[in-house]
């Protein structure tokens, strides 16, 4: 080779630009997006717990904030964030004890969180408008 | 889709890339400009596109993707043997690596449709029109599709990948029985062509410090061997925040390897060590 190798003006190939986005990649992004999302989500959880303790205007102010369009979206991707990373967080596990390295087994259980995490999801918000009900 | 082994290409692509802008977050050498569509054999009748990364350290100028059309029935079937034909009937200065033709040397590693794979034992027709080939991913690249290894084989040599005694050497071959031997069963195959090290994320944002799992899929092959042993001293060595640890176990690894091997098991299987001499 003529250039030393660490030649700084060395081009890089393109990585994620051209990668093919695939269920391994993807899940574990969305893991850690929803991960990120779920300490915004804590941030919340605290916020409506205070103004419950302030006082009832206090709370009120905050409960209708929550029931407001944009509130119940941000409650609503809560939700699927918990179980997508509930879910993800248990395929972890079992990866952590050495099982289900099959490529079969990835895609399977890959698949199988993301529809876990969905039904728990709109489970949960069926449940939710029933007791509201 | 289920995907049950590792040659399989998707049926259907929900994403063909991920929503970037073509040279996000890449530096000014490194961006890829428009390049220049060469001119389809005449007199052909089946054609195939293909879009090629290339670049030339003498022209000075940025790397770029050329466009060229392929007479289907004047080429082989595998992506290898359409670069060869290209470079053939085209365009003479198209630089690639290739040996063997057939899936043993690792020599054609690149990044075809976006997936890591060897260009000899890809069919062209299971590519999408155009094919877009590209240079292995996340690498220094020295011209068209030759990537600089140097640091994945500095990586690798870290690892140690010989036999390391303590006892006396004994009288004739060191022996295994055929269970343990069966243990280095997935493990001894690889062929080094880093389709793996260079398709992990985490090692496109810690490679300088990740091992990635080529290595450490071979770390994994001297500690599983029973005649190795140096296993303490290979798990000290791996003992770090990056080395090891910066494994996420994102797993495509294992999904592009084109040897069919798993080297996300085999880095589960070094973690489950560290924890197993811990207690």
């Amino acid at each position: 080779m003529l250039a030393s190798p660490d030649a700084p003006d060395r081009p890089r190939s393109p990585n994620i630009q051209i990668y093919r986005p695939q269920l391994t990649s993807v899940l574990s992004i969305a893991n850690r997006i929803s991960g990120v999302f779920l300490s915004l989500a804590a941030v919340g959880l605290v916020a409506w717990l205070v103004a419950a303790a302030e006082g009832p205007q206090t709370y009120l102010a905050v409960q209708g904030a929550l029931a407001s369009p944009l509130g119940r979206i941000a409650l609503f991707a809560s939700t699927f964030a918990f179980f997508l990373h509930f879910c993800g967080g248990i395929r972890h596990l079992a990866w952590d004890a050495g099982c289900g390295f099959e490529l079969r087994a990835i895609y399977a259980s890959g698949w199988a969180i993301v529809a876990a995490s969905v039904a728990l999801t709109v489970a949960a918000w069926i449940a939710a408008l029933f007791v509201m009900a | 889709m289920i995907i049950r082994s590792s040659d399989q290409t998707p049926r259907i692509t929900l994403m063909k890339r991920f929503p970037l802008p073509r040279n996000f977050g890449v530096r000014r050498e490194s961006r890829i400009e428009q390049g220049r569509t060469w001119a389809a054999p005449a007199g052909a009748t089946r054609l195939k596109a293909f879009e090629v990364y290339r670049y030339d350290p003498d022209s000075g100028r940025n790397p770029h993707v050329d466009a060229y059309q392929v007479d289907l029935d004047d080429c082989g079937p595998m992506v290898l043997d359409a670069l060869i034909w290209i470079k053939n009937k085209v365009d003479s200065t198209l630089t690639f690596r290739r040996s063997c033709r057939e899936g043993v040397c690792g020599s054609c590693a690149m990044n075809i449709d976006g997936a890591n794979w060897l260009a000899c034992t890809r069919f062209i027709s299971e590519t999408a029109n155009p094919a877009s080939i590209y240079p292995l991913a996340n690498m220094p690249i020295v011209k068209d599709l030759v990537p600089d290894q140097n640091h994945l084989l500095a990586q690798y040599e870290m690892i140690e990948p010989w036999l390391h005694s303590k006892t006396p050497e004994p009288e004739t071959e060191r022996l295994q029985s055929p269970d343990e031997r069966r243990r280095l069963d997935g493990y001894y195959e690889c062929i080094l062509c880093f389709c793996c090290t260079s398709g992990c994320p985490s090692h496109w944002w810690n490679g300088d410090r990740f091992l990635g799992p080529a290595a450490l899929l071979q770390a994994w092959r001297w500690l599983a061997d029973t005649r190795d042993e140096a296993a303490e001293e290979r798990l000290d060595s791996l003992e770090d925040p990056f080395r090891l640890y910066r494994c996420h176990t994102i797993l495509n690894c294992t999904r592009t390897c084109p040897k069919g091997l798993n080297p996300g098991k085999a880095i589960a299987e070094i973690k489950k060590k560290m924890v197993e001499r811990r207690t």
